[in-house]
């Protein structure tokens, strides 16, 4: 079993999640660099957060030329585990692996705290180590994570299942409380609250930790 | 070139100064010349007023790896690791154009950091500005904010702490000092040295553009009625370029290309070219034709004055050349050789062909000016009618309430005085500022913003840091000496009641105008104050910054020392919160045997943080916090209020009799400590042996804050009604 966690130019979350995975559940990981072109021998890829790309232009929206992401994307279409933690998610969106867009904060400032996220699903490779309703204390830091998708999306988000984080009292705008969403493949999770900041209880929370773990779960049953 | 009065004074060069530059030229210097002198002697860089004072701080320490003169101080903390800090002002900058001067002062310091091969794992500011209810403040508040938050979060340092003051002084003139701090193993440290003749001198980061020219020397003169027209000498920040730099810089050293490096801060490409040749004792030879530049036709006096951002010059082995180039270009930076290091100890520049610029590297950076300039003690210190509640300056609607209270203080409603008192501008919660800075990036931040001192911990080690800023500036102006030394006191205290040993210090010293002789009385009292506390405290200072000609149309802030305090917590299990922690633990005072205002016994000081200190690592104190501004009554609300972690907890207290109650609630008295603990007889012993004084106030819980005085209840609220007073009391006000 073997993560990677990309690093584009700008990311800043990498090393946290690289730290998450190595020191925190134990398990292989590497770094892969954007302008790979392969993402053979890994068995999930993790988008790091930060501000790929400076965030110039649109969040995400440079990234996802990058190289490594059509490389990802064929990864993803084959059932691979990819998992994009705020930039992450902004870049699943922007190169359509994920529905909808993410756009700047209500409050039109970056916001930077800890909060309570309902989890709205266990049946995904990311929260089988969760049941459904559990509050779980997570951080955000972003400054456009005010979730949007238009009404037939949303309708098929939520007939399927496909919410599977809800913040219990909305920072950023997010429509219907989003915080997190998966793929119809329910193997492409974005979410915009940081479990790797909220692994370790000596940081508030170890919280976190049980996602990284449910995709351990569903990398060993594989 | 003829070289005319109006052309010295507009390069802020005296007559005599300007005699010296031909006496080290032996010759009429030529304008590009007389550019690189005019900022490599300013005030900013030189230290001109400063230097004689500066030599009476203590400096060197066991822990200390590195002292000032690089461009930051290093200190070991064990385990083979070594941290890199430094804070650093950008006041005028800041006042200019608040955004871009607050966000080019983060980039700035950060790149203190990594060029020495640290990576930066937190950053801290202290803030200072006039009343909130002013215009013009809001803008700069919300301007300053925003620029420290565009930057950090971008280039993903936590910013873990610091402070936010307002007062009248600062109205015209905003402190913004910015701090960061970096970690790197002990071997590996890199520094601003151009060795090896006939090496390489390499030009790293962005283009060079005309932006930010002769901001070392705007920073060392005061404001007129036309502060705005210096817009243009503000430069701009892009910090996905510096993260580039950040990752290709460290890259590069790991892999052992890097002989020498230094970022192009103030003054730019002359101030990195001449210093890092002056170390080394070598000369540097500059082709300006090389530079990367983003505009046309820019002159010599330009391209070595130009400020741009995110630049660093380096100098590599010869042989290794190639592989310098490689690194930066995979981050997608430019990386050209513009020089080469030689054995003339000139620096010499050379732009289409000429040489337009030939001086000794030392002369530049070593034998600037030194002045000695006249002091003399203000005919009288600024009024002390807020020596007991310091929190008062610069809120002057709730100052009459409260001297009102101070002098009839038997018919007054506490509840509504505790409330203002925590909802008042330099009371209450900072969060709308630190919500919109990352704090947690790094995953490492143990303790963020809002706590005494700010932790993180080590990764690869059971240690963490705590790091702490502190200035309080109205007591420093009303007695600089006994100020400063309250700065270095409470700075070690922040540090001791989260855990640790505070190990060093760096400070960044904000004054008005030098050649005011009440300014350099005060400078020389602060010193000879903070030199007394750091040597009591064994927290040598390890670098900073002097920041003068802080005024604005002939006023002058108050003196301003800021303390940035480093020190290590030895096991993350003594990590210890300044919040109460849980319902029924005793609430102790803990306090030296005088009850002192404006002042410290350092002695006894000293002997009430051993006491904290060994009572923590003993495991007898659950948490712990520091008495401020705002005295008992503040401190055990604070310690109340709710934070992620849990729910708001109440107290019942017994406040001790002593002044009245106003003062005995709100009064700002030295050297105090509340602990919790469910030791308390143990504690109290303890402490009696150490010959202090330590109080039972009563016990942690319930939904009520009731602190009750000679048998009376003198404050009796719902916690949840006073905790949102404070934290309304910001947003309400901006």
């Amino acid at each position: 079993m073997k993560f990677g966690v990309v690093i584009f130019p700008g990311s800043n979350c990498d090393h946290d999640c690289y730290y998450v995975i190595e020191s925190v559940i134990g398990k292989p990981v590497e770094f892969i660099w954007h302008q790979d072109t392969s993402v053979q021998g890994f068995d999930a890829i993790v988008l790091p957060g930060g501000f790929a790309y400076g965030d110039y232009l649109r969040t995400g929206a440079l990234a996802r030329f990058s190289p490594v992401m059509s490389a990802v994307g064929e990864f993803a279409q084959q059932g691979g585990l990819v998992i994009g933690i705020c930039n992450g998610f902004q870049i699943l969106c922007e190169a359509g692996l994920l529905p909808g867009a993410l756009l700047k904060n209500v409050g039109m400032k970056y916001v930077c705290k800890y909060l309570q996220l309902r989890t709205e699903t266990a049946q995904t490779p990311f929260t089988n180590a969760l049941s459904k309703g559990q509050l779980l204390h997570i951080p955000i830091g972003h400054g456009e994570g005010n979730y949007f998708a238009d009404a037939e999306t949303l309708k098929r988000l939520e007939d399927n299942g496909r919410v599977v984080f809800r913040y219990m009292e909305n920072p950023n705008g997010s429509i219907h409380d989003i915080a997190g969403i998966v793929n119809g493949g329910r193997n492409v999770l974005g979410m915009m609250p940081h479990p790797d900041r909220s692994s370790e209880a000596i940081l508030g929370s170890a919280d976190g930790k049980l996602i990284f773990e449910s995709m351990v779960n569903a990398l060993v049953t594989k | 070139m003829k070289v005319s009065d109006e052309l010295l004074s507009q390069h802020g060069i005296t007559e005599s100064e300007y005699r010296k530059i031909v006496g080290i030229l032996k010759r009429e210097p030529t304008l590009t010349e007389l550019g690189i002198f005019s900022v490599m002697w300013s005030e900013h860089c030189s230290y001109k007023s400063s230097r004689v004072h500066l030599r009476r701080l203590p400096t060197r320490g066991p822990a200390v790896l590195q002292g000032p003169g690089e461009n930051a101080g290093i200190i070991d903390i064990g385990d083979g690791l070594a941290v890199a800090f430094k804070i650093e002002s950008h006041n005028h900058p800041s006042y200019i154009e608040p955004f871009q001067g607050a966000a080019t002062g983060v980039g700035g310091i950060l790149r203190d950091i990594f060029t020495m091969g640290a990576r930066p794992i937190a950053a801290m500011n202290s803030l200072r500005f006039g009343p909130p209810k002013d215009v013009k403040t809001k803008h700069i508040v919300e301007g300053v904010v925003g620029g420290i938050a565009f930057y950090g979060n971008c280039f993903g340092v936590p910013t873990v702490g610091g402070e936010v003051v307002f007062s009248n002084c600062y109205t015209q003139n905003p402190l913004v000092n910015a701090f960061a701090l970096g970690i790197f193993r002990k071997d590996q440290i890199f520094y601003g040295r151009a060795t090896g003749v006939g090496n390489p001198v390499i030009y790293v980061g962005a283009k060079t553009g005309r932006d930010g020219i002769h901001g070392a020397t705007m920073a060392s003169a005061g404001f007129g009625e036309d502060a705005g027209a210096k817009r243009p000498n503000v430069q701009i920040g892009d910090p996905f370029m510096e993260k580039l730099l950040l990752e290709a810089c460290l890259e590069a050293m790991h892999k052992g290309l890097i002989l020498g490096i230094q970022d192009m801060g103030a003054a730019g490409l002359t101030c990195s070219g001449c210093e890092m040749g002056a170390r080394a004792g070598t000369g540097v030879e500059m082709e300006l034709d090389h530079v990367p530049q983003r505009e046309q036709n820019m002159t010599a006096y330009e391209i070595m004055l130009s400020e741009s951002q995110e630049r660093m010059l380096l100098v590599a082995d010869k042989s290794r050349e190639k592989e310098v180039f490689e690194v930066f270009h995979k981050w997608g930076l430019d990386a050209v050789t513009v020089g080469r290091v030689t054995a003339d100890g000139l620096l010499r520049v050379r732009h289409h062909g000429e040489i337009v610029a030939e001086i000794p590297n030392k002369a530049l950076a070593d034998e600037g000016p030194v002045y000695q300039r006249p002091l003399m003690p203000p005919a009288s210190a600024p009024g002390g009618k807020f020596d007991l509640y310091p929190f008062l300056d610069g809120c002057s609607s709730l100052a009459g309430v409260f001297l009102e209270a101070d002098a009839n203080p038997g018919n007054q409603d506490y509840n509504r005085l505790l409330k203002l008192a925590a909802g008042s501008p330099n009371l209450a919660c900072k969060q709308w500022v630190w919500e919109q800075y990352d704090h947690m990036v790094q995953s490492n931040t143990m303790m963020g913003p809002g706590s005494d001192a700010a932790v993180i911990r080590v990764k690869g080690t059971k240690k963490a840091l705590a790091m702490t800023l502190d200035g309080p500036g109205y007591r420093i102006a009303r007695h600089p000496r006994e100020g400063a030394k309250l700065a270095v006191a409470e700075a070690c205290r922040n540090i001791v009641c989260s855990g640790g040993r505070p190990l060093a210090a760096t400070n960044c010293l904000n004054f008005g105008n030098p050649e005011h002789p009440e300014v350099m009385w005060q400078f020389s009292e602060v010193v000879d104050g903070m030199s007394e506390a750091c040597n009591t405290f064994d927290t040598p200072v390890t670098g900073g910054n002097v920041s003068f000609y802080n005024e604005t149309l002939g006023e002058d802030i108050y003196p301003t020392p800021v303390i940035g305090m480093v020190g290590v917590i030895e096991d993350l299990s003594l990590v210890t919160p300044s919040s109460f922690v849980d319902a029924g633990d005793a609430i102790l005072l803990v306090e030296t045997a005088q009850l002192l205002n404006g002042r410290v016994d350092l002695e006894e000081e000293k002997a009430l943080q051993n006491f904290v200190a060994d009572a923590i690592r003993r495991r007898l104190v659950k948490s712990a916090h520091d008495l401020s501004e705002g005295g008992l009554a503040v401190a055990i609300a604070e310690s109340c209020f709710s934070n992620f972690h849990r729910k708001a907890e109440g107290a019942e207290v017994e406040i001790p009799s002593r002044n009245g109650v106003c003062r005995d609630l709100f009064g700002d008295y030295t050297s105090r400590i509340i602990l919790t603990t469910t030791e308390p007889r143990e504690l109290r012993r303890s402490a009696e042996n150490a010959g202090l004084a330590c109080l039972d106030l009563g016990k942690v819980g319930g939904r009520l804050l009731i602190l009750k005085y000679e048998g009376h209840r003198a404050v009796d609220i719902a916690i949840n009604e006073l905790e949102t007073a404070w934290r309304q009391g910001l947003p309400q006000l901006l």
